[in-house]
């Protein structure tokens, strides 16, 4: 009984500890983002390279995701004979939640994982210790511009998602199963709400862009620097990633739409 | 002031483990000094210490007639461009080529052109004997030339102070003759001080204007490589001679043998 309560004890004291070592670390790395001001070239970089890690699985789940909305969509619509808001069903299931949850949590397994990955093994190669010998600060030079290169990436990929997710219901519903094409876009045109479903759409994907990815680079940053510890540290980017990601998609669509 | 680096009564623990008890030593200008001792013992500490990355529990680190004080972050950077480290196995940033790593500190800070770069990149290159590796990955290139080109890095802005963590170790005969040449000719050519902590006793006593023996975080000898060679300190002999057994226990401390034997079942 003594040991379960002392073990309680020390992971309640250990998850505050680290809760506050994280928004320290957090405070830290926006203080260090001010120098990306004058060299905008590292982030634009790491745009690239973070982008082109993801577009692919990207771009594949969300036409994979498309056809089955419009097989799924047309089933159910086509109960109450309004198979031709499919295109309308389509484009609100992918921007207000699919395209910027679907997206987070591949980002996280993709993207996440790697950049976990990448700075465990830059300090655990001691890199990061060398740049701070250099007076450099491994915060501003290494975290801070793959940081922001996330928090940049995550929306335009949702966007990607959600648009071949569309053409993916398209294919399906219009293309396959006969659904009126004009209906399919006019539906679509006259009901999603540019600020209400997409801007909403794109403040999640930017939250979920600042959550996944300044999970993975403190992840790799605090991992022991052993490979067992960038092990661990690259699974736990993957759950906390995940669980964060459905956790503030509730939060945000209460706060969003009710 | 004669010496660049002087350290005063240093304590330092890793939680309730004392790595250093009391540790005085001083690094005069110009010397290269090595600071010597068995696994465990604290060198590579002293390194973290005098760099900033670790804060001493108690005393004090001269650097250049400034104290170092880890928590000041504005004034640790200023110190450590003055200083130049190679780590134990050259921690070379894998993403960059071997150019690209010695162009490094450069870009960082300096405004310098990048011709200018450039030619001073190829010079540092010369020094190791790495110009024509420029443009290889460290991947690419074996152990002792990334520390070469490590060595090469950590010269780049000539730094006045340049720290070794183990410059010699898991480097065949030829290299490390190498190494540890170019560690003297180096320090001698930017009129550098230099601190080699190793454990490879013939070629740091090639190199080495000064030694001092680490053991269980104290100081136990110090001199020049000669008087350590003619030493009679029962560590330094263990240690220079390569001996099993001495000072240093070849068994691990614990319980005997005996002890093991008959009571261990039992318990």
């Amino acid at each position: 009984m003594i040991g379960a309560i002392t073990s309680l004890g020390r992971w309640v004291r250990e998850s505050v500890s680290n809760v506050g070592f994280a928004t320290r670390t957090f405070f830290a790395l926006l203080g260090a983002s001010g120098g990306l001001l004058r060299r905008p070239r590292l982030v634009t970089d790491q745009i690239h390279f973070i982008g082109n890690y993801s577009l692919v699985i990207i771009a594949v789940s969300g036409l994979f995701v498309g056809f089955v909305l419009g097989l799924q969509g047309y089933y159910t619509l086509n109960r109450y004979g309004s198979e031709e808001a499919l295109g309308l069903l389509v484009a609100l299931s992918l921007t207000r939640e699919l395209g910027p949850v679907v997206t987070a949590l591949l980002f996280a397994g993709r993207a996440g994982t790697s950049l976990t990955a990448e700075i465990g093994l830059m300090k655990a190669g001691e890199q990061l210790a060398a740049m701070e010998m250099m007076a450099v600060n491994p915060l501003e030079r290494v975290i801070a511009p793959r940081f922001w290169a996330g928090v940049i990436a995550m929306p335009i990929l949702a966007a990607i998602f959600s648009a071949v997710g569309v053409i993916g219901g398209y294919v399906v519903g219009v293309l396959m199963i006969g659904v009126d094409e004009g209906s399919f876009w006019s539906q679509m045109q006259a009901g999603v709400d540019v600020w209400k479903d997409i801007a909403n759409g794109v403040i999640k994907s930017i939250v979920f862009g600042f959550a996944v990815t300044f999970t993975a680079l403190y992840q790799g940053y605090e991992a022991q620097p052993t490979p067992e510890g960038v092990a661990r540290a690259t699974t736990r980017t993957v759950v906390i990633a995940s669980l964060a990601v459905l956790w503030l998609d509730f939060l945000l669509t209460a706060l969003m739409f009710s | 002031m004669p010496n660049l680096v002087e350290i005063h009564d240093l304590h330092f623990s890793y939680g309730t483990r004392p790595i250093l008890s009391g540790i005085r030593m001083d690094f005069p200008r110009g010397k290269v000094v090595a600071v010597m001792g068995g696994s465990g013992s604290g060198k590579t500490t002293i390194l973290r210490l005098i760099g900033g990355q670790l804060a001493a529990q108690k005393g004090r680190i001269v650097f250049d007639g400034q104290a170092v004080n880890p928590r000041d972050f504005t004034l640790m950077y200023e110190m450590r461009r003055k200083m130049g480290m190679l780590f134990q196995h050259g921690a070379l940033f894998t993403d960059l080529t071997v150019y690209e790593n010695v162009a490094f500190p450069l870009r960082e800070h300096t405004r310098l052109p990048e011709e200018l770069i450039r030619d001073l990149v190829l010079m540092k290159l010369h020094a190791v004997g790495l110009r024509n590796a420029a443009a290889l990955k460290p991947s690419e290139i074996s152990g002792g030339m990334a520390r070469r080109v490590a060595l090469a890095r950590a010269v780049a802005l000539d730094p006045q102070l340049i720290m070794y963590d183990e410059p010699f170790a898991g480097l065949d005969p030829i290299s490390m003759g190498v190494a540890a040449n170019l560690i003297r000719r180096l320090n001698d050519a930017l009129g550098s001080t230099s601190i080699v902590v190793s454990h490879d006793v013939h070629e740091t006593f090639l190199i080495a204007d000064y030694v001092y023996f680490l053991s269980q975080g104290k100081i136990v000898a110090h001199g020049t490589p000669q008087q350590m060679l003619a030493s009679d300190d029962p560590y330094v002999k263990q240690f220079v001679h390569a001996e099993a057994d001495g000072p240093v226990p070849f068994h691990y401390p614990g319980r005997s043998l005996e002890e093991d034997l008959f009571r261990g079942v039992s318990q």
